[in-house]
């Protein structure tokens, strides 16, 4: 039975891989990225063997913590580990308990993370090579903790979909762990610049942390090369107590979610009358930007863009407490303006086969397009606007401030514009709806990469006149100038927003069905 | 015998003015007056080596309560994906009342309420707000909108979910807010794909009263369907396609020819096969 679940394992992996040539090439360099790691891993870890103990377990400590620590929070991240191997899908077969446990572990191992995993972990027998003793502890610790890690998702994922039965909890989870490690970066930064000059500190965190099921199991060799068996008894047993627990509780989620199978139904938020369909105008127009942007604050998919908005300013404000280089907070603006800008790209491609509304009610294209643009412009406009006056604000440079609004106005109009007309042509790799907005399909073929480098060179092309004013503007902090750029901003790039909304129309027009049976086909 | 819609749904009340069709015999029946609903003339559709749909001929009279059936993978969804203007065909016409669908699509549409089957919604909104949003795109006045969402809401007996959004409604509940976005506009020809899978029984009935009651205003109403008892009960026209053909168009009571419309349907696409099984399944 075990090597039965294997076997499933390994074939649903070779035929996910059939279909699709430009899997493969994901795949291949996927592979070869995770290659390059493992192997400097693999040589820094042999490496460590010439190192002093101390520098040693710090580093394998500290390491190992992170990715077992990984390991535990993927599942809440990626709404759901890799679900070829739902248990809910082997309900219905008679797999006794046990079997099915040992099954789904093994199956977890075989796959390129817990390779990566487990090659990494055994790597650390190079470390204590020197010493016998210490060597085997290594392996048989390695072996512990890709359990751990394995067995850890494992029971998570199964948690997270016991008490996360309601569609709403999961997805905010979902995001909510994203925005910590967003600003993780800037976090660690700042706080290692505080610790860089007392690296000293780094043993210590490390000592503490091997006292914790996340690091205990890793810290093992090292006490015993460092002379304290006692200590080295005493982690192994927190490591094999945490696996103990994390496998009894996986047994008990796993069992309860076998009997009580994940339902999408249930209360589920309400939303009492029209909603934004009764403040927009009762036209095809208004009923696209109303829809549109229903969907910026109720889709994950599209919160996490909508989020990321006011943190990208967040981190750059890091940067400039901890470098005090004001050059990149200045640009925040015009950078959420372009990223704002480019989100409609992928507009057509989120909505799935629910474009077949579109097609079949016959909207005209120009409705479809504009809707999607005055979503956007509802919420990115008075963002630009405050991000503007923060930034100058904070930098004490009032003066930059038209020159600045002209540029993020500019490059947002222009980008929406040419977003229009590529996103009527070509269809983007985007997370299915109820997917996690996390998961991008592999796969993004050449000619969807080779457009939206073309779209970044056009909006290169026609943003010019407002990027160089504004640099001039902003680098000789003259007034007059950055006047000159709020105009020229806002009438170029409204121009260019209303000829690209015009254009990706008459597009749409002339071949939305041929639009939807490329959206049929990703799906 | 030749009466066409003799046989037609249980609420049929003998008063229904079904539109007088010649049809001759069984086989295809060629009505070349305008009194096709819809008309589609040597379609065809392949997909790489695969041919989907295979040069169908097909006349659905105006009033008909038209059934479609085939076996899986008949090229059923593709006929009436090209048919609705959602999918270009690679060869043939199709008009929809003397409209030509693929060279007047907005005309078309305007005439045509489409219930896909294994298209997405846009579950993010409620069901009240999906339906509106299906009324407003096709250009209608906010006034209408509401009056005919509510009308329809309770008509499908989705009133009390009406603020949940799509994404929580069970499978039969999707079916018919989708349902409701294909009337919303009041279309003359009515394309519904797989309308009653996973609807409940109660449900269904109301659904096929409402269908009932578009056939006897003079719209027009083509099902796709598995469930041959239904469209036997339900239906007076069918045409029954197999691997990208139409084997056989007319009547209900031409095509089942005495037999049930199921055994008809067997003995035409074939496929069955004998016996009870193999013998360890027979376990008792």
């Amino acid at each position: 039975m075990v090597a039965h679940l294997l076997r499933l394992r390994l074939l649903l992996l070779a035929s996910s891989l059939k279909r699709s040539a430009w899997q493969v090439v994901g795949l291949v360099f996927g592979g070869l990225y995770g290659l390059l790691l493992l192997g400097g891993a693999v040589i820094g870890l042999i490496a460590l063997a010439f190192a002093p103990l101390e520098i040693a377990q710090t580093t394998i400590v500290l390491g190992g913590a992170t990715v077992v620590l990984g390991w535990l929070l993927l599942p809440i991240i990626l709404n759901g580990i890799d679900e070829t191997l739902d248990p809910a899908r082997l309900a219905v077969y008679p797999i006794p308990m046990p079997q099915l446990l040992v099954g789904l572990t093994l199956a977890g191992i075989v796959g390129i993370p817990g390779v990566v995993t487990l090659i990494a972990s055994l790597a650390t027998i190079g470390t204590w090579i020197r010493n016998p003793v210490a060597a085997v502890a290594a392996a048989v610790c390695a072996m512990v903790a890709v359990l751990t890690c394995v067995v850890g998702s494992r029971a998570v994922a199964a948690a997270a979909s016991g008490f996360g039965t309601r569609r709403r909890t999961r997805e905010i989870m979902g995001v909510i762990v994203f925005i910590p490690l967003l600003l993780l970066g800037p976090l660690l930064s700042g706080i290692g610049q505080g610790l860089s000059d007392a690296a000293a500190s780094l043993p210590s965190i490390a000592g503490i942390v091997a006292w914790t099921p996340l690091g205990a199991v890793w810290s093992v060799p090292a006490d015993i090369v460092a002379g304290n068996p006692g200590v080295a008894a005493l982690r192994f047993a927190i490591a094999l107590v945490t696996l103990a627990a994390l496998v009894a509780a996986w047994r008990y989620f796993l069992a309860d979610a076998l009997v009580n199978p994940r339902v999408s139904s249930g209360g589920g938020p309400r939303a009492k009358g029209l909603g934004l369909f009764g403040k927009m105008p009762g036209t095809p127009l208004g009923a696209v930007a109303a829809r549109a942007l229903t969907y910026w604050f109720r889709d994950p998919r599209y919160v996490r863009s909508l989020i990321i908005a006011p943190l990208l300013p967040v981190l750059f404000y890091f940067y400039y407490l901890t470098n005090g280089n004001e050059a990149l907070l200045v640009t925040s603006g015009p950078v959420v303006a372009l990223a704002l800008s480019l989100s409609i790209y992928s507009d057509v491609s989120m909505d799935n086969t629910a474009f077949a509304l579109h097609v079949s009610s016959g909207v005209s294209g120009v409705a479809d397009r504009g809707g999607r643009v005055i979503a956007v412009l509802a919420f990115a406009v008075p963002i630009l606007v405050l991000i503007g006056v923060g930034t100058v604000a904070v930098t004490n440079t009032w003066v930059t401030l038209p020159a600045l609004i002209g540029l993020s106005f500019g490059i947002l109009f222009s980008g929406l514009g040419i977003a229009s007309v590529v996103s009527a042509r070509v269809v983007f790799p985007a997370p299915l709806p109820g997917d996690s907005p996390f998961k991008s399909p592999p796969g993004a073929g050449a000619a969807t990469l080779a457009s939206s480098f073309a779209s970044w060179g056009i909006l290169a092309v026609i943003a010019l006149p407002e990027i160089v004013l504004g640099i001039i503007a902003v680098v000789t902090g003259s007034l007059v100038l950055g006047v000159v750029n709020l105009f020229v901003g806002l009438v170029l790039g409204t121009l260019f927003m209303v000829i690209g909304i015009r254009w990706g129309g008459k597009i749409l027009d002339r071949r939305a069905p041929d639009l939807l049976q490329q959206l049929m086909r990703q799906r | 015998m030749t009466q066409p819609g003799a046989a037609a749904a249980p609420q049929g009340d003998g008063s229904a003015p079904v539109q007088p069709v010649a049809v001759p015999g069984p086989g295809y029946p060629r009505t070349s007056s305008t009194a096709a609903a819809l008309s589609i003339r040597g379609l065809t559709k392949r997909f790489g080596d695969k041919v989907a749909v295979d040069g169908i001929d097909l006349d659905i009279p105006v009033g008909s309560f038209y059934g479609l059936v085939g076996p899986n993978g008949a090229g059923k969804t593709t006929t009436l994906s090209m048919a609705t203007g959602l999918m270009r065909p690679d060869s043939g016409t199709v008009r929809v009342l003397d409209v030509d669908v693929w060279r007047d699509l907005l005309a078309a549409k305007r005439l045509i309420g489409v219930l896909g089957d294994g298209v997405r919604l846009f579950d993010r909104l409620t069901g009240r707000q999906l339906v509106t949003y299906a009324g407003l795109l096709t250009g209608m006045d906010r006034e209408t909108v509401q009056q005919r969402v509510d009308d329809l809401l309770r008509l499908l007996d989705l009133v009390e979910s009406a603020d949940k959004l799509v994404v929580d409604y069970s499978a039969g509940m999707t079916k018919k807010v989708a349902l409701a976005c294909a009337l919303v506009h009041a279309p003359r020809l009515l394309v519904l794909d797989e309308p009653f899978e996973s609807v409940d029984p109660v449900s269904a009935a109301n659904i096929r009263d409402i269908l009932a009651g578009c056939v006897r205003n003079g719209g027009t109403v083509i099902v796709s369907s598995h469930s041959m008892d239904l469209v036997q009960r339900m239906c007076d026209h069918v045409a029954v396609i197999a691997a990208g053909r139409v084997l056989v168009a007319g009547t209900v009571d031409e095509v089942r020819a005495g037999e049930s419309l199921e055994d008809r349907f067997v003995e035409l696409v074939g496929g069955r096969h004998g016996g009870d099984g193999p013998e360890w399944l027979r376990t008792s």
